[in-house]
């Protein structure tokens, strides 16, 4: 079963995604300055900061959708900047990452969104049809399996999100603003089903500026909070 | 053989990377039709290749191995001379026969020009011989310097005049359909790769999200390629029938068709515009694939 295997590549503590001294800008403006991040596996992260302090930014930079100005970014022991193209896939394929806009195709069914990690990887997802009904009631899907995505409510996009990232089984979960578009109650929903990915050993890393939400994180988990500000990232203490 | 592989598990296909794309009508009809149009245009430049090929290589033959004597003589020597003509000829290597034309046949050689009704024997035209070469033909500046001394009225003409234009402008003719079926291949695949690059720039959406999810390059090319593939190949083949039956119901040939009752294929010839087939999805499937390759390279 392909999302429900903890996959542990990497050996115990050794980083999964690392930025080393990692800058980056844009037309001559520098938004993430000199700074380093490591996710481990097991680790919990929570990335907060204000609106356009770069948080979406130092995700692309994790999932090699951007290439940093300054700076080394290492993802499962390989420099990025070595991986060339069909690396980089290799490595998307073990990082699960849950967009903003949720990023589906509009003209396939939920199912089909589903498996286009399946699909991409080159796996025959027919073999998957029992794993997959059981990922779609993991995230309370299983009713909608064949809906459009412009059917779907705000949370079902984002629960099937996350359901998408998890079908590789990754060894990381980035999340980008997952419970943006969700009431209270489906932000807890989605924030116990990360939790419960990371006690199988996966790392976490959520950009968010839901500050309650990971109050109620700090209560389940043991979670690290970094705040991104000015270019430079710290660790939030109890001022939160 | 691996590209032979690649085109075969091409053909054969992947039903989930084909639904990825989703279809688009007005790209599908612009490449079907264009295929079609320049396979029907691909099957006239080849059957005029060929035909101007076999026109050159008739002109060529027949006026290589034969040539003319002209006898202009005085009344009372023309014969004397048409008979020493007759007689050095055959003993010409290289001549493989001769023979003095009669009146009737020099009457209907000038019919054209001056009507049926011409009174040959009462003008003075001169005496035609003609003469049939064999092997490497005879040596024209030998028999020219012999005929000067035994018969002094007779002229050879060994229609080179005549050959070299008629030849050079078959060649070019040849080189012209050749030119114009190179045209064609380059054209389909430029109309191609627009229709591929606008397909392409549409999905730039799916391409994008197929790469974030760990999708490498050749997967989301692949499932363009077999597309654009399949599409080029039906309009080809489309484009292909309707040549070859138009050009399977043109009038033959005959002893007074010209060269372009001629426009048509022989033999074995016929199968040659099936080639056209495979070489428009070949066309397609490169002019998609660098087409898709390109594009993705702008996507992270």
């Amino acid at each position: 079963m392909p999302w429900g295997v903890t996959s542990m590549a990497q050996s115990e503590g050794s980083p999964v995604i690392e930025l080393s001294q990692v800058s980056y800008g844009y037309d001559g403006r520098a938004l993430l300055n000199d700074l380093s991040l490591t996710l481990s596996p097991g680790s919990f992260h929570f990335l907060t900061g204000p609106s356009g302090a770069g948080k979406t930014t130092l995700l692309k930079l994790c999932y090699l959708e951007l290439a940093p100005t300054q700076g080394r970014v290492t993802a499962f022991g390989k420099p990025a900047d070595q991986l060339g193209r069909d690396g980089i896939a290799q490595v998307r394929r073990r990082v699960g990452v849950v967009h903003q806009d949720c990023g589906f195709l509009d003209h396939l069914p939920l199912i089909e969104n589903l498996t286009l990690p399946l699909a991409a990887s080159g796996q025959d997802t027919a073999e998957f049809a029992e794993d997959l009904r059981a990922l779609l009631a993991w995230v309370g899907l299983e009713q909608r399996a064949t809906a459009l995505p412009p059917e779907l409510s705000g949370g079902e996009r984002q629960r099937a999100a996350l359901a998408r990232a998890l079908i590789l089984s990754p060894d990381v979960i980035l999340a980008d603003e997952p419970t943006g578009n969700v009431d209270w109650e489906m932000s807890l929903r989605l924030l116990s089903l990360l939790v419960e990915l990371n006690k199988m050993g996966k790392a976490v890393l959520i950009a968010t500026h839901d500050l309650n939400l990971i109050r109620q994180a700090k209560s389940q988990v043991a979670a690290r909070v970094l705040r991104l500000r000015g270019g430079q990232l710290d660790v939030a203490g109890a001022d939160l | 053989m691996t590209r032979l592989r690649q085109l075969a598990s091409l053909l054969k296909g992947d039903p989930s990377a084909d639904r990825i794309v989703p279809p688009t009508g007005f790209t599908a009809q612009l490449t079907v039709f264009t295929a079609a149009a320049m396979a029907f245009l691909g099957v006239f430049a080849l059957a005029l290749s060929l035909a101007t090929a076999r026109l050159a290589d008739r002109w060529g033959q027949a006026l290589a191995q034969s040539s003319t004597i002209r006898i202009s003589a005085p009344a009372d020597q023309r014969q004397a001379q048409t008979d020493a003509v007759l007689r050095i000829l055959s003993e010409t290597p290289g001549v493989a026969s001769s023979r003095a034309l009669s009146d009737a046949e020099q009457r209907a050689l000038l019919a054209p020009w001056f009507g049926p009704e011409l009174p040959v024997e009462t003008l003075p035209i001169p005496q035609l011989v003609e003469v049939i070469e064999e092997g490497r033909g005879y040596d024209a500046e030998g028999l020219r310097l012999r005929l000067q001394a035994e018969a002094p009225g007779a002229v050879v003409d060994d229609h080179t005049r005549w050959r070299r234009p008629l030849i050079r402008a078959a060649e070019r003719l040849n080189l012209l359909a050749l030119g114009a079926l190179t045209l064609i291949v380059l054209t389909m695949a430029a109309m191609i790769t627009l229709a591929a690059s606008t397909a392409l720039a549409a999905n730039r959406q799916v391409m994008t999200v197929l790469r974030l999810v760990g999708a490498r390059d050749i997967f989301i090319a692949r499932a363009f390629v077999r597309r654009f593939t399949l599409r080029a190949s039906m309009g080809a083949a489309i484009g292909t029938a309707l040549a070859v039956l138009f050009i399977a119901l043109m009038p033959r040939a005959d002893a007074a068709g010209g060269f372009l009752t001629d426009l048509a294929f022989s033999g074995a010839g016929w199968l040659l515009p099936l080639l056209i087939v495979p070489l428009a999805a070949f066309i397609a499937f490169w002019a998609t694939r660098h087409a898709a390759l390109r594009a993705l390279k702008e996507i992270p």
